[in-house]
């Protein structure tokens, strides 16, 4: 991780669907934001899908998998699955994304990137 | 150490031979008693899987168990920390680091290997480290933490791991030294090592193949490398894995024979120069060879423990056979991988476009598979094993073998044709017999419980999807029914579901998986239970966006790049000049790529997300509506001209066809729906291939049901004949019905129909006699549908809250997503090239 991470804006909380995905713009940077409303938790990754280089996290469908509900995300290209905490590809392949700390208060969401 | 009568076994090395030779000895005979001494501070853990402790699992996690170890029949000691100094061998002792003085009857020698460190000035330094136990792995973890780049030195499988574990530390572009000219040298040829070499460049691996090192150069630690050719590469720390050596250190000094390169010599007994003692795992040097793999070392181990028992066992050389993912290409080489002429024929298959090379290596007549290496694709791998393996005669083409099967045989078949006796789990000798025995006569159902019952699976791993075949196979066999329940978060099948739905007038996800599921559901069950309330209740789906598939949730098809495309309805393919103007002048104003679709309409291609809302407001001021292209709906029905233009026209098939389709159109179904009507007997519109179809005929229109084009094209099949208007209609009702009731997630009706128990003459009796009495129902419920159909576009264009979520950035609305990129071609655009 880069050491000049900071917390940064990202957006409103009302801009992410419940149990759902939004995609923040930093510089040239496209970050996925995940309200898992269900659970009362944020996520945040990389936009992109290491598979076919595609910005589009943000806009595939959210769940979980496993005896510990590990939270996911699924490309709404290939449908790989991402985990949302670790960034680990679920489906097999050796795919990895960058997650984010992510944080609310007072209506906004920030991240730390 | 309470029974004393008992002769003692001493095993020094507590690696994974060490421990599963004891497994093997206590299973063998209760007689003996075990003390084992083992170097580390941790008990056995699983070396071949040491890379995962780089992403998240613990010291724990690869720990092997000892369940049952202590039990009180038992008579085994472990003294872990504690390596063995010495052995008298004319006493029968051993003396430990802490001072145990040990006698033994028998002694087990299961050393295991060190890294080998080759001999270059300046390797002592700070930042260099060996790739090896879980104490390397710690300082690796520790200095990586400082490090900014980084090499391997050594290309082979374990180098190759090794750059895998600094890429999951956070090292972008870790370089890989190879003396060698191509990469894993022992396992594949120059012509895979390029393929490979092309795959791992691509994951952000630098390859130096051919390098020498001359030096490690810098102050007290690691600053650069230099090489014999003159070159140099500035770099943080350096891992070495370049091969192992023997630990035979202890064997030396106590006078047993050992070999000119290292290794403790024994015979296939696994006997050294001293009866009484043994060799086994990646110390010992059996026929000329050290096996650097886990699985000979277990078969040495259970060599040993049967002639201990009482036993006949010898060891007869080992299958090097491996398959592994590597830093996900799959790499695998098996059998004799580099036989080639005179003594057999090879057969390559090489696509640098998807960077797959695959090679199989066939005896001179042609009958019998020898050997061969597979990367990028290993799938074929445990067939063409154990094809070598139990020497399977050679299908008449053996290139199908890897290329597959042209004439469209199903995949995983020929798993139930293997022998008994076939090996399937050569890590722990599991045959076919055992594992279908465990699922027909133990109930074994799952690959969890088949590794908990047989142990097949628990070393390597390589075997799983082998015995996941072998475990389908034998409760197919056995006639058991699989149930098509919808995914790990719900234990119904899809139909189960909408009965539930319907029954408790539940008309959210959230709901449906409070009541009925667990955990937080997935990217299959949310679409599917999406489709089921669409289809019972039709509310907007952009009400529930976040359950939709990727394409329900725009209202749009993705493309490549991350663009949309966009189709409206033009029903039975007929359209005004007018609108056709519309579209072009809106393919114009928005930078749209236009083609025209199998289902005679226009499809326009390359619209940015946040651009959807404004075109669909052009064109529904214009008339135009949703085509439902992008849903599991109602697509076209398709049309010839009929008998208002055409000489041989029986009936006015374009109105027919209009009327069905604007009647169907947005009601959500297991999977798109086709449909088509044709005037007569010519059948222009290509109705047999529909999922319903409908053709003229002098006393009025026969229908068709269960038709499919794509993949696995099937004929529709005749329902009903010469039938009026109004009965076509009932009767597609009712059939529509039926399917979007009880079909199984995304399936066609061509594929609902082929499962349907009792087949087409079932489906007639149901939909054309009633026979299951639901016919007035089925009317109702999708007159019902018909009735509240509203174009979903239309409420999202004139709905401001449903509007504003179609963005790219939320916290940039205006701007478009920058890497979206086109080229052109014949003067319009087209998605740039993934």
């Amino acid at each position: 991780m880069e050491s000049n991470a900071k917390w940064r804006l990202a957006c409103q909380v009302e801009d992410v669907p419940s149990d759902g995905g939004a995609c923040v713009s930093f510089g040239d940077e496209q970050i996925a934001i995940f309200n898992f409303s269900r659970r009362n938790q944020w996520y945040a990754t990389e936009n992109r899908c290491p598979h076919k280089q595609q910005m589009a996290l943000s806009r595939g469908m959210t769940g979980s998998t496993g005896e510990q509900c590990e939270p996911k995300v699924a490309c709404p290209f290939h449908k790989k699955t991402f985990s949302l905490v670790t960034g680990e590809c679920l489906s097999g392949d050796e795919y990895k994304i960058r997650t984010y700390p992510v944080k609310v208060k007072d209506g906004k969401v920030y991240i730390c990137a | 150490m309470s029974s004393s009568n008992k002769p003692v076994v001493v095993v020094i090395g507590n690696g994974m031979v060490g421990h599963k030779f004891c497994e093997k000895l206590m299973a063998a005979s209760p007689s003996f008693q075990i003390v084992v001494f083992g170097e580390e501070p941790r008990p056995a853990y699983d070396r071949v899987h040491l890379s995962e402790y780089f992403n998240g699992k613990s010291a724990n996690d690869l720990s092997l168990s000892m369940a049952g170890w202590f039990d009180a029949e038992q008579d085994i000691v472990l003294h872990v920390g504690d390596p063995v100094r010495e052995i008298d061998r004319t006493a029968k002792v051993i003396h430990s680091r802490k001072g145990i003085i040990q006698p033994y009857d028998f002694l087990v020698l299961a050393t295991g290997s060190a890294a080998f460190v080759p001999d270059i000035p300046g390797i002592e330094k700070q930042g260099v480290f060996v790739y090896r136990t879980i104490e390397d792995l710690d300082l690796i973890r520790a200095y990586a933490r400082e490090a900014r780049n980084g090499a391997v030195m050594g290309g082979g499988l374990l180098g190759l791991e090794a750059a895998k574990a600094l890429l999951d530390l956070g090292i972008s572009h870790p370089h890989v030294i190879e003396f060698a000219s191509r990469l894993m040298p022992r396992q594949i040829d120059s012509a895979g090592s390029h393929i490979l070499e092309a795959r791992l460049k691509k994951l952000g691996l630098q390859l130096h193949l051919n390098k020498t090192t001359l030096a490690v150069e810098g102050e007290g630690r690691v600053k650069s490398l230099r090489f014999a050719d003159d070159t140099s590469l500035d770099l943080d720390m350096l891992v070495i894995s370049a091969g192992i050596r023997p630990r035979d250190e202890l064997a030396r000094l106590a006078g047993l024979q050992v070999g000119t390169r290292g290794g403790i010599l024994v015979n296939e007994k696994m006997q050294t120069s001293d009866p009484q003692i043994f060799a086994i795992g990646e110390c010992a040097l059996v026929a000329g060879m050290v096996y650097g793999l886990v699985a000979p070392g277990y078969e040495m181990a259970d060599v040993v423990a049967a002639n201990l028992a009482g036993g006949h066992k010898t060891f007869t050389g080992f299958d090097m056979s491996t398959k592994l993912k590597l830093i996900g290409v799959d790499v695998a080489s098996f059998g004799d991988a580099f036989v080639g002429e005179p003594d057999s024929r090879t057969i390559v298959f090489e696509d640098r476009h998807k960077g797959i090379y695959k090679r199989i290596n066939i005896t001179g007549d042609g009958t019998r598979l020898l050997g061969g290496i597979l990367i990028g694709d290993a799938a074929a791998y445990n067939m063409l094993l154990q094809t070598v393996n139990n020497r399977l005669p050679l299908p008449p083409d053996p290139e199908d073998l890897i290329l597959g099967s042209r004439g469209g045989a199903g995949s995983g078949a020929g798993v139930m044709d293997l022998p008994d006796d076939a090996l399937i789990c050569s890590c722990e000798s599991v045959t076919k017999a055992a594992i279908c025995q465990a699922v027909s006569e133990k109930g074994i159902e799952t690959i969890d419980g088949m590794k908990k019952c047989t142990k097949a699976g628990t070393g390597c791993g390589g075997c799983v999807p082998l015995v996941k075949d072998l475990i389908a196979g034998e409760l197919k066999a056995n006639g058991r029914y699989i149930r098509n329940v919808i995914c790990e978060h719900f234990d119904q099948s899809r139909q189960e579901l909408l009965h539930l739905i319907k029954l408790h007038d539940v008309r959210t996800y959230d709901e449906v998986l409070g009541r009925w599921g667990k955990g937080d559901g997935c990217e299959v069950c949310k679409p599917a239970v999406a489709s089921i309330l669409a289809s019972c209740w039709n509310d907007n789906i952009q009400q529930q966006a976040v359950i939709q598939d990727s394409n329900d949730r725009y209202l749009a098809n993705i493309q490549k790049g991350g663009t949309y495309s966009v189709v409206p309805r033009i029903p039975g393919g007929e359209i005004t000049p007018e609108k056709l103007i519309v579209l072009g002048k809106v393919a114009k104003k928005y930078h749209l790529y236009t083609k025209i679709t199998g289902g005679q309409r226009i499809d326009l291609f390359g619209a940015h997300v946040s651009d959807l809302p404004d075109i669909w407001e052009e064109l529904i001021a214009a008339g135009f509506e949703s085509g439902h292209a992008y849903g599991k709906a109602l697509r076209t029905v398709k049309s010839c001209v009929g008998s208002t233009w055409c000489r041989f026209g029986l009936h006015d098939s374009v109105s027919f066809a209009i009327e069905v389709e604007e009647r169907y159109r947005g009601i959500r179904a297991p999977h798109k729906i086709k449909g088509g009507v044709s005037g007569c007997i010519r059948e222009c519109a290509e109705a047999q291939s529909k999922d319903f179809g409908i053709i003229a005929t002098e006393k009025g229109w026969n229908l068709y049901v269960c038709g499919n084009g794509g993949s696995k094209p099937q004929h529709a099949q005749l329902l009903a004949t010469d039938i009026d208007q109004a009965t076509v209609v009932r009767l597609l009702d009712r059939f529509l019905m039926f399917y979007i009731q009880t079909a199984d997630p995304l399936t066609r009706t061509a594929t609902w129909l082929n499962k349907m128990d009792g087949g087409m003459s079932y489906l007639k009796n149901v939909v054309v006699e009633d026979s299951l009495g639901m016919a007035a129902q089925w009317e109702e419920e999708m007159q019902a549908l018909v009735d509240s159909y509203k174009c979903e576009w239309k409420e999202v264009v004139d709905n401001p809250a449903l509007r504003q979520r179609f963005v790219h950035f939320v916290n940039a609305p205006r701007k478009k997503d920058p890497t979206v990129a086109f080229d052109s071609m014949r003067g319009q655009i087209k998605a740039k090239e993934w």
